[in-house]
């Protein structure tokens, strides 16, 4: 169980997070939308301890991360498998490298075992036979797959993409959502996913937050955000020009 | 005429405080460094990068590095020429050469270049992991990017810094020997002895520990600039600027107390 409580955080005069109270149970699947610059990737960053609120707290099966040194974060951050918007591809390494990261570090699994899993992940992400080459040597989309495959390959027990599909067309799109999925019904782990792409998120995860200057204004099934109460909510998803939604 | 003052009053606090956190900065990431290398553990740093580091920023340093040190303790000679001439002083002249550049010109000089080719790559190598979110890609994963990243770096700064140092002041010295031959017919014997004669083992270790205190100086700086980056290519220009600007700083800063506190 994941769960904040009045997290506020701002970067100097701007509020980014203005009290976020959110709750997360173990297992599920909740996307999170909203305007851009509304603050998802930094609550994504908030829940898994890479930034510390100004205020609030954030538990996560009760360990409280906020009083937590980085040392003590770091047991809490094992558990977690983190997709960052602009990849985070560590381009000193090669794919391959970058893939097997999370397991030679934390070691106990065997260095043939290793190599077996990162190809199969790279095959499941449609990179197989690219683990040699460089990050710079990838398109975007790429980067994102291979990215996707460094955060799942150690089984986390909570997932966290940031905006998973950015720069990938329709079709690849649906098979990334289709091995996020999988993944997360084999493995039962918490999955938080960011999105612009609304309509291709709520095929994905089971409820929705939307997150509209720094409060949430909605949480609830994705199937039902079309038609919230929130004027809000329903200009965003329905992507109208016309409505209460500060352009 | 009030606003003139107020705008200057702002502006020297803004310059105080902006300063003031830079060095609490350094300091802090220097008491990291330190906290991760004392006791020594396996787990203090990491052998691959350390490995990678000395040879990125050491091997490849030796060229201009001896090229650097080959003209400068050849320049030694060509401005102490007219005196050793008048003076008829060409035992002394190794001496010279060898005292001043042992000393201050081939520490002070080898540390200006390796900040300009190595700290600066390193302010920049640094800078773009921030920018690309690669250093909160390690924290992610549970891997310190203190221990991880910076420690190897300033270890691999420190003690390369010592080895081109002390190729250095060689390279320099047969500049030196090289140009005595030619502008003023010592032969290298003499040159030899002259160097061997009157410097004590102390000469040389002045330079020495002066080159360790520059390593970690510059080592340090282009860290701390490297991690803080703000903004995109613009903030790693900045930066590479700012760690430059301070290393240099640091660099003739220590040398002047070391110089005075040494002897």
């Amino acid at each position: 169980m994941i769960e904040l409580a009045a997290v506020k955080k701002r970067f100097g005069r701007h509020v980014v997070l203005g009290g976020i109270d959110l709750e997360i149970p173990t297992g599920a699947c909740l996307g999170i939308i909203g305007p851009a610059a509304s603050g998802k990737s930094v609550l994504l960053k908030v829940m898994s301890g890479l930034l510390r609120p100004d205020t609030g707290t954030v538990k996560i099966d009760g360990a409280d991360l906020t009083s937590r040194s980085e040392e003590g974060l770091a047991p809490v951050r094992a558990r977690i498998g983190f997709l960052f918007q602009n990849y985070a591809l560590f381009d000193f390494m090669t794919v391959g490298e970058n893939v097997a990261f999370p397991l030679t570090r934390r070691g106990g699994v065997p260095a043939d075992e290793i190599t077996a899993r990162v190809a199969a992940r790279l095959r499941a992400v449609g990179l197989g036979g690219n683990e040699a080459k460089l990050p710079s040597e990838l398109s975007g989309g790429m980067k994102k797959r291979v990215g996707i495959a460094r955060a799942t390959i150690a089984l986390p027990e909570i997932v966290i993409y940031d905006e998973p599909t950015a720069g990938l067309d329709p079709v690849t799109t649906s098979k990334v959502y289709d091995l996020l999925r999988a993944d997360q019904q084999s493995t039962g782990a918490t999955v938080i996913a960011v999105s612009s792409d609304v309509d291709a998120l709520c095929r994905f995860v089971d409820t929705v937050a939307f997150l509209y200057q720094g409060v949430i204004r909605y949480q609830g099934p994705a199937a039902t955000l079309a038609d919230a109460p929130d004027p809000v909510v329903r200009q965003f998803v329905r992507g109208e020009l016309e409505g209460p939604l500060e352009g | 005429m009030l606003g003139f003052v107020e705008r200057t009053v702002t502006q020297v606090g803004t310059t105080m405080v902006t300063i003031a956190r830079e060095v609490g900065g350094i300091v802090v990431m220097t008491a990291q460094v330190l906290r991760a290398l004392v006791p020594p553990s396996p787990a203090s740093l990491d052998g691959r990068e350390l490995v990678k580091n000395l040879h990125k920023m050491g091997n490849r340093s030796v060229p201009i590095v001896a090229l650097t040190a080959f003209f400068a303790g050849a320049l030694m000679l060509v401005q102490s020429a007219p005196f050793v001439e008048k003076l008829q002083a060409h035992a002394l002249a190794g001496w010279a050469s060898g005292y001043a550049v042992l000393r201050e010109i081939g520490p002070i000089l080898i540390a200006l270049m390796f900040s300009g080719r190595v700290g600066a790559n390193n302010t920049a190598e640094l800078g773009t992991m921030t920018v690309t979110e690669q250093l909160d890609g390690l924290r992610a994963l549970a891997i310190d990017p203190v221990r991880y990243l910076i420690v190897p770096r300033v270890v691999a700064m420190m003690v390369m810094l010592v080895a081109l140092t002390v190729i250095g002041d060689l390279v320099s010295l047969v500049g030196a020997a090289v140009v005595g031959k030619a502008l003023l017919g010592i032969e290298p014997a003499t040159f030899y002895h002259s160097v061997v004669d009157n410097l004590k083992p102390g000469d040389f270790l002045h330079g020495v520990y002066k080159s360790i205190a520059f390593g970690g100086a510059i080592a340090i700086t282009s860290c701390y600039f490297g991690v803080t980056v703000k903004g995109g290519a613009v903030g790693v220009g900045k930066a590479v600027n700012a760690a430059v600007v301070a290393a240099a700083v640091s660099v003739m800063l220590l040398d002047f107390f070391m110089t005075y506190w040494l002897g």
